[in-house]
């Protein structure tokens, strides 16, 4: 039915560059013998009509491997031109490399395989593991801010050495660490990294808005730096290793930098530099459950 | 012994349950242990009320038993018990406590310097007197009496500090 309807849509297709060719009035049978030609020089040939009759609607005569051959479609396979992308994939990557080797009478190289097979196969296969969903790397895992801690917040450090003293917290890292601040001159806190679950957030906020901190105060600024190379494994491995840790310039000038700018808007409040210089306690009498922070 | 007394008319304190800390006027006895209440005032529906909940105040209204709400309405605003009770030190000391309970640490640390100064004056101004004392022994008074007068004002200026950044807060 579909072959019909093509072949009946090309007919007047095919009459339309045939009529401009000849331009003139010619008995239709001249038309189409003409037309035949043109046709069978050009294109394909009339369609064949449906080779699977109907039984019921929607129900052919034949099963799908009746029509292939039927259709001798096993002699008619089309595939697509080759595109360019194409031809790119085919390059196969190198499978050899020629690698030149030293000694005296060795031939002044070697091919050796770049891709090399298993040294070893172990006797039974590894089992599959089964799909699990959900489990993501630590870098991709969601960080999230309590709503208390804004940046401004003035935070009472519960844990490290600094514990009890009062806090200025900047802005959250990548990693979920929070950058603090003392600011140094005032508790001697430099920009620090602390841990949201062991700091205490105050409603006391100190308005940071404007303040310019400097985009390379990332996490990988502020990671302990460790040397590792066991390559002399001699007696006295410690010497290597920095024992004492040394403030660099650039740490220095960062804190100015960002200090600078907030003690400008502590100064403005009364008393709150003199609360960030005291550390917080607990006393007789006081407790944390009851407390409004 | 006893000095306040239920009656009809007088004003209550609710001091636990679900109208914990409003005022309310007895509007009539109900049997031994309820009344019927009223605070039109207060925001307490007219109610009967268990008398364990209710702690009496000095203030008594005058209206007849069993009044309706518009009777005690009036009568309340005639006697201005909220002013007069705000006024009270039970009602100034409940607010202390609840502006206490909601110091923030900054508030705490305010507080305490303003303490600590305030009592470093006062210390400042015994340690004075007791010099005195005991330099001139039986002296007259008169020179004591200027010293307390100082004192009394210093002490004040101090109250007014540590009063402020609590009713900031």
């Amino acid at each position: 039915m579909a072959g019909e309807k093509a072949a009946g849509e090309k007919k007047p297709g095919e009459k339309k560059p045939g009529k401009k060719k000849t331009d003139e009035k010619k008995p239709a049978e001249q038309k189409a013998s003409q037309k035949e030609v043109g046709e069978k020089k050009k294109k394909v040939k009339k369609h064949h009509a449906s080779r699977n009759p109907v039984l019921a609607r929607g129900i052919g005569r034949y099963s799908r491997s009746a029509m292939y051959a039927r259709k001798a479609l096993y002699k008619r396979k089309y595939t697509a031109p080759e595109t360019k992308i194409e031809k790119k994939k085919k390059e196969k990557p190198r499978a050899t490399i020629t690698k030149p080797v030293g000694g005296d009478k060795n031939g002044g190289s070697r091919v050796v395989k770049i891709r090399k097979m298993p040294r070893y196969y172990p006797t039974e296969d590894v089992p599959r593991k089964l799909l699990s969903h959900g489990k993501k790397p630590f870098c991709q895992h969601k960080r999230r801010l309590r709503a208390s801690i804004t940046p401004g917040t003035v935070l009472i450090l519960l844990t490290g050495r600094h514990r009890g003293k009062r806090v200025v917290f900047l802005k959250q890292l990548a990693t979920g660490l929070l950058l603090v601040t003392g600011p140094l001159v005032i508790n001697r806190v430099p920009l620090r990294r602390a841990h949201q679950k062991f700091v205490i957030a105050t409603s006391t906020k100190v308005d940071i808005t404007g303040v310019k901190i400097p985009k390379h105060l990332t996490d990988a600024y502020f990671k302990k730096k460790r040397l590792r190379k066991p390559k002399h494994q001699e007696g006295e491995i410690f010497d290597t290793e920095k024992e004492k840790y040394e403030i660099t310039e650039q740490r220095k000038s960062d804190q100015k930098a960002v200090d600078s700018q907030i003690l400008a808007r502590i100064k403005k409040v009364p008393q709150l530099r003199g609360y960030l210089r005291s550390t917080f306690c607990l006393s007789n009498g006081v407790y944390p459950h009851k407390l409004v922070f | 012994v006893f000095k306040r007394f239920v009656e009809i008319g007088r004003v209550a304190f609710i001091s636990f349950g679900p109208h914990a800390g409003k005022l309310v006027a007895i509007v009539d006895v109900i049997d031994q242990n309820r009344a019927l209440v009223d605070g039109p005032c207060s925001g307490v529906r007219r109610q009967a009320m268990p008398f364990k909940c209710m702690q009496l105040t000095d203030f008594v209204l005058k209206f007849p038993h069993s009044a309706r709400q518009k009777c005690v309405r009036l009568a309340w605003e005639k006697e201005n018990i909220n002013e007069k009770w705000a006024a009270t030190r039970w009602a100034k000391k409940i607010e202390a406590r609840e502006k206490k309970a909601k110091m923030t640490d900054f508030d705490r640390y305010k507080v305490m310097k303003a303490k600590k100064m305030r009592n470093r004056i006062i210390k400042h101004e015994m340690k004075k007197l007791q010099k005195m004392a005991s330099k001139k022994g039986k002296k007259p008074e008169k020179s004591e009496k200027p010293e307390k007068s100082e004192k009394a004002q210093k002490s004040e200026k101090v109250q007014k500090a540590p009063k402020a950044p609590k009713a900031q807060k």
